[in-house]
């Protein structure tokens, strides 16, 4: 078989016979001018492809809203034994659909054995009615001091932990600060079976436990506390 | 009595028959080969019949039946979705205060405008079913195999598609079914490892359900998929006509003894 293989080619178009050709050259004025063509179509297709792509994708991952502050109501007005609701605009500018209830209390040593992380002394405690399962609304229910979503039977404990059905973590809470007289909630926080605080707040469904505090990484677009 | 013509130019009187010329077609006959003559005329210029005739007559095996039509329902149902959502597109406003209000105008005050938000809104319903029901026949009469692998991916990708435009479609009545079932639906997509949380981001335009969100929802609900599919449509339809479709395997290929008597 090796006697009926050609010769190999030579890679200079001299050698090749090529009419026209330059001494050194390699790459045919064909295949230069095919190259050519192609690189342009590339380049002009990257021209408006890439940056409708950036439109869409950019400030939807990365523009970081703004920590807004919103009075709820006089420190004494809270029960540090139920909760009180409050209604917060977490998106502006999109009437009712951008509303949340809010649930709040005083913050009682006792129950709350977590203790403020470095930095934060909070006196109230503000927890979402986000359920922790798919995002549907939990209602709190005094008489039985849990909360409880309509959508899949999710269940949480007084402090917001889970104490039954698909929730993979506690309900999210709000930082508090009290300023001028008035409790204020500011950005949302996402914590764990232990409430360990995550700043970035994930969205329902993303555990924070063990692996998948890793998995479920914090995002470039809520709002950051300095 | 006759009345005599108005003096027109030469160029524009009728011309003479010539010696040996045949005689010339008469209005009616002209008339009656307009719809011909156009046609020609079409055809000489585009080739069109070659290519039409390749893809309508086909032969097609033995045993070919009702079940063969699944695929072309799937794709009137495809065709009433784009034309009925075509037209209310013209009464929808996808902006977050008044998206129901004006779905709410469609239902209650708009001519027909409830029979084609149902046959919209139902036909969705149609269109999942017959695609899943076109994808079983396919699966079931074995008529994936080769050569025909590429066409059945291309149908998965319609498949997904499909279901893509019942999520975004589901969210733009903006009533509280639809607004908590996007939530719901965009947080089971955020459960996928590392990129979930971003994806969900890139959905809703931002970390919180807005304004954006519809908006978004909307364009591809309307453009960014429907084109797609139409387009893989196409593709799928050539690879159909290219391949042809096979015979019902409950059919036997036929005894192969005159082949082998060739083969002596």
């Amino acid at each position: 078989m090796a006697d009926g293989r050609r010769e190999p080619k030579s890679k200079y178009t001299v050698d090749r016979g090529i009419p026209g050709a330059f001494e050194g050259e390699t790459v045919t004025r064909r295949r230069f001018m095919t190259a050519t063509a192609h690189g342009a179509g590339a380049i002009a297709v990257s021209a408006f492809a890439l940056p409708a792509l950036g439109f869409a994708a950019g400030s939807a991952l990365f523009d970081r809203p703004p920590v807004e502050w919103k009075p709820i109501g006089a420190p004494a007005d809270f029960p540090d034994d139920t909760y009180l609701p409050r209604v917060i605009t977490e998106v502006a500018g999109i009437g009712q659909v951008g509303k949340t209830t809010i649930y709040v209390r005083a913050r009682d040593p006792e129950v709350d054995g977590d203790p403020n992380p470095p930095g934060y002394d909070e006196q109230f405690i503000a927890v979402s009615t986000r359920c922790m399962h798919l995002g549907c609304p939990v209602r709190y229910v005094d008489a039985a001091k849990r909360f409880i979503c309509p959508c899949h039977g999710g269940v949480y404990d007084f402090t917001g932990n889970v104490s039954g059905g698909p929730p993979v973590r506690p309900l999210d809470r709000f930082y508090t600060r009290v300023r001028n007289g008035q409790v204020e909630v500011g950005p949302r926080y996402s914590v764990n079976s232990e409430f360990r605080r995550f700043p970035s707040y994930r969205d329902p469904a993303q555990d924070l436990d063990g692996i998948g505090q890793y998995l479920y990484p914090g995002r470039f677009s809520t709002p950051k506390l300095d | 009595m006759k009345l005599p013509l108005p003096p027109l130019p030469n160029a524009l009187l009728p011309k003479p028959k010539r010696p040996g010329e045949a005689e010339r077609a008469k209005p009616v006959d002209q008339a009656k080969e307009a719809g011909i003559a156009t046609v020609d005329w079409v055809d000489e210029r585009t080739s069109l019949s070659g290519g039409l005739r390749w893809l309508m007559f086909r032969k097609v095996p033995k045993g070919t039946n009702w079940f063969y039509t699944l695929g072309s329902a799937t794709m009137f149902a495809f065709l009433a979705q784009a034309v009925t959502g075509v037209f209310l597109a013209m009464y929808y406003d996808p902006s977050v205060t008044h998206a129901y209000e004006s779905a709410r105008h469609i239902t209650n005050d708009v001519f027909l405008g409830e029979f084609v938000r149902g046959m919209h809104k139902w036909g969705s319903s149609v269109m999942v079913v017959l695609v899943c029901l076109h994808m079983a026949r396919t699966f079931f009469f074995g008529a994936y195999k080769y050569p025909r692998e590429l066409n059945w991916v291309i149908g998965v990708v319609l498949l997904i598609m499909t279901f893509v435009m019942s999520f975004t479609g589901y969210l733009l009545p903006f009533d509280q079914r639809s607004y908590w079932a996007t939530v719901v639906g965009v947080n089971i997509n955020g459960t996928g490892p590392l990129v979930g949380p971003f994806l969900s981001d890139f959905l809703r335009g931002g970390a919180e359900f807005g304004s954006t969100t519809l908006a978004r929802f909307y364009a591809i609900h309307m453009l960014l998929i429907p084109g797609a599919i139409a387009a893989l449509i196409g593709a799928h339809l050539y690879l159909v006509a290219r391949l042809g479709t096979t015979a019902p395997p409950w059919l036997k290929a036929e005894s192969g003894d005159g082949i082998r008597e060739e083969r002596v």
